[in-house]
């Protein structure tokens, strides 16, 4: 079965970047994304089951694939206006982003805590080295852009501060 | 093979590598500067990070972060290109320590080559003709003086840990050859951090031709035959061809067989170069060994056939060498023009800023190996170099005449390059003869 988030992660990605027509394939299915101008994006997902299927010209059945394909998504919102009076940490090095000391710590910082410029915000690891990041700045985490576990290279926003 | 490799480079070289990967179904992930986030060669990997601001030194030089990079992308394997880290033994060391196969020699063989005076005494061993000279570093003035004379002037005082031409000096007689010796030697302390000097025989007129050699993890070694790379400026190399004309089989065999038996000795795997200066008669003296890919190996893939970077890739990789020595044939002629964005007309000024027009040559026997597109903007914190044209033909008269026709159609706007050089030295007298010397570019520009 199609997971229908995904589903409506592609067609945000496709409306996000520009895109007429995306196919993903993986070994248990395959999903055709097209996209016409001013048309909602039609989704044909071929999985290895022909039993199951999902398309756009279905009427009543599935609810979710239903409106998954009815609705155009939203448009994405403005990168410049959210960030607006925001102060972003970004990354000085290359390494995996970890939240917390260890996996049962509480994580270092998440929305609503508050900084100081000597705050220790996360750690980055690289080659088995755990490297202290600090918010740089005084104020209020707003954001956090990154996932535990996840690769960053330099200068990625990791946090959005609101400064005090 | 591996499945996904690392691109510690960027431009022209990291393309080159980018493309080879992509023919052999391995991943690429290039690295990346603040400064080249938008170049277009980038995309064409299957992944890009970038490692840091514009300078070299907190990028592509920076061995922490290119390692980072290696390893949250998770590579098998990381290739250097030529510059930046390709000839540092700490890089191929942190490598192997990190698990990640370095696309080159082991540190070991790398430093044993690199090294001026060591790679001497094992050319010596192989049989490769070296400058009679001092067989180590100097220990003083007198013994330099009386090595010289039995030599005989000229001579020239290089640094042991030099290169391109810095902490060298020409010495005609003995009182020139004194007061060198401390003025070389502190040069070199100040540039390399070693003030070690030794001195050989300086040959005027010499040409630089160099031998292209490649081996496997298993002791099987091949050369490729030899590039000429006399047109020079500033010790920089600006044509490149193969191969060397008026230079028989018979002459330039036994030099490439003792190549390949250097690196052999040295238990040296990969691709490397071993460069000499050939006098008049048509004699040998062994300059140095670059322990990495050349910037000029097109000229080699075009006249053999062999791709060069995708065999790095497979001796590292672990396969056997797929070439035998028999296999090697030489078929017609290639120059390659070294096209920098410099003003000739003001002292090769360099030429950073956007490219608005960029109109390449193309047709029969013409390759462009460059990252340049319209648009581009060429950054100002790395080497001039934007684009190798290289030309392939029947034979070396077709070859240039290709090349003359191939820099008229090559038009870029508004930046200013050495094309108008180039068609210059194409028509050149000497150059179609085949006969300039190492110097004779610096004298035609005077």
């Amino acid at each position: 079965m199609i997971d229908i988030r995904k589903l409506k992660e592609l067609v945000r990605l496709m409306v996000d970047n520009d895109l007429t027509e995306l196919n993903l394939q993986d070994q248990a299915e395959t999903v055709t994304v097209k996209r016409g101008y001013g048309q909602a994006p039609m989704i044909h997902a071929a999985p290895v089951h022909p039993s199951v299927a999902l398309g756009a010209t279905r009427a009543g059945g599935d609810e979710e694939a239903g409106s998954a394909a009815a609705t155009p998504p939203p448009p994405p919102p403005p990168a410049a206006d959210s960030e607006a009076g925001l102060v972003a940490v970004v990354s000085p090095m290359v390494g995996t982003f970890y939240s917390a000391a260890n996996p049962d710590s509480p994580p270092f910082s998440a929305p609503g805590t508050v900084v100081s410029t000597e705050f220790t915000v996360c750690l980055i690891e690289a080659m088995k080295v755990f490297n202290e990041i600090k918010a740089g700045v005084n104020g209020t985490v707003e954001r956090v852009l990154v996932q535990n576990g996840q690769a960053i290279e330099y200068g990625q926003k990791l946090f959005l501060v609101r400064p005090s | 093979m591996f499945s996904r490799i690392l691109i510690a480079n960027r431009g022209e070289i990291a393309l080159r590598i980018i493309r080879a990967c992509r023919e052999m179904g391995v991943e690429s992930v290039c690295v990346y500067s603040e400064a080249d986030r938008d170049a277009p060669y980038l995309k064409l990997a299957d992944q890009a990070i970038c490692i840091g601001p514009p300078s070299a030194k907190e990028s592509y030089l920076n061995i922490a972060r290119i390692i980072a990079a290696a390893e949250v992308a998770n590579v098998d394997a990381i290739h250097p290109g030529y510059g930046f880290l390709s000839e540092r033994p700490e890089f191929a060391q942190a490598c192997r320590d990190c698990k990640i196969e370095f696309i080159g020699p082991t540190p070991e063989a790398m430093a044993r080559l690199g090294d001026k005076v060591a790679c001497k005494k094992a050319a010596k061993e192989a049989g490769v003709p070296v400058f009679p000279g001092s067989p180590d570093a100097l220990e003083d003035e007198d013994e330099a003086a009386s090595i010289a004379a039995s030599i005989g002037y000229p001579v020239i005082v290089k640094a042991s840990a030099g290169g391109g031409g810095r902490g060298m000096r020409v010495c005609r007689d003995e009182a020139a050859l004194r007061a060198s010796l401390k003025s070389a030697s502190t040069e070199a302390q100040a540039a390399f951090g070693n003030g070690a000097v030794f001195i050989e025989k300086f040959l005027e007129n010499a040409q630089h031709v160099e031998i292209q050699v490649i081996g496997d993890k298993f002791g099987s070694a091949i050369h490729l035959w030899e590039r000429n790379c006399s047109m020079q400026r500033r010790h920089q190399k600006v044509i490149e061809e193969a191969p060397s004309p008026g230079l028989s089989r018979e002459k330039i065999r036994p030099v490439a067989e003792a190549a390949v038996r250097l690196i052999q000795l040295a238990k040296y795997h990969g691709a490397a170069t071993c460069e000499f200066l050939m006098d008049a008669e048509q004699n040998f003296y062994m300059l140095e060994v670059n322990t990495r890919v050349q910037v000029e190996h097109p000229v080699t893939e075009e006249i053999t056939g062999i791709d060069i970077v995708k065999t790095m890739i497979r001796v590292a990789a672990g396969e056997k060498l797929p070439y035998a020595q028999k296999d090697v044939q030489i078929r017609g002629h290639a120059i390659e023009c070294r096209i920098n964005a410099e003003d000739p007309a003001r002292n090769f000024m360099p030429q950073p800023g956007p490219v608005s027009k960029w109109e390449p040559p193309g047709g029969p026997g013409v390759r462009m190996d460059t990252h340049v597109v319209t648009g581009y903007v060429v950054p100002k914190f790395y080497d001039s170099m934007i684009a190798k044209l290289i030309v392939h033909a029947d034979d070396r008269e077709q070859c240039i005449a290709r090349t003359s026709r191939a820099l008229r159609e090559f038009k870029v706007e508004p930046i200013k390059t050495t094309i108008a050089l180039h068609q210059r030295l194409m028509e050149d007298e000497l150059f179609r003869k085949g006969t300039m010397d190492i110097h004779y570019l610096e004298r035609l520009l005077k």
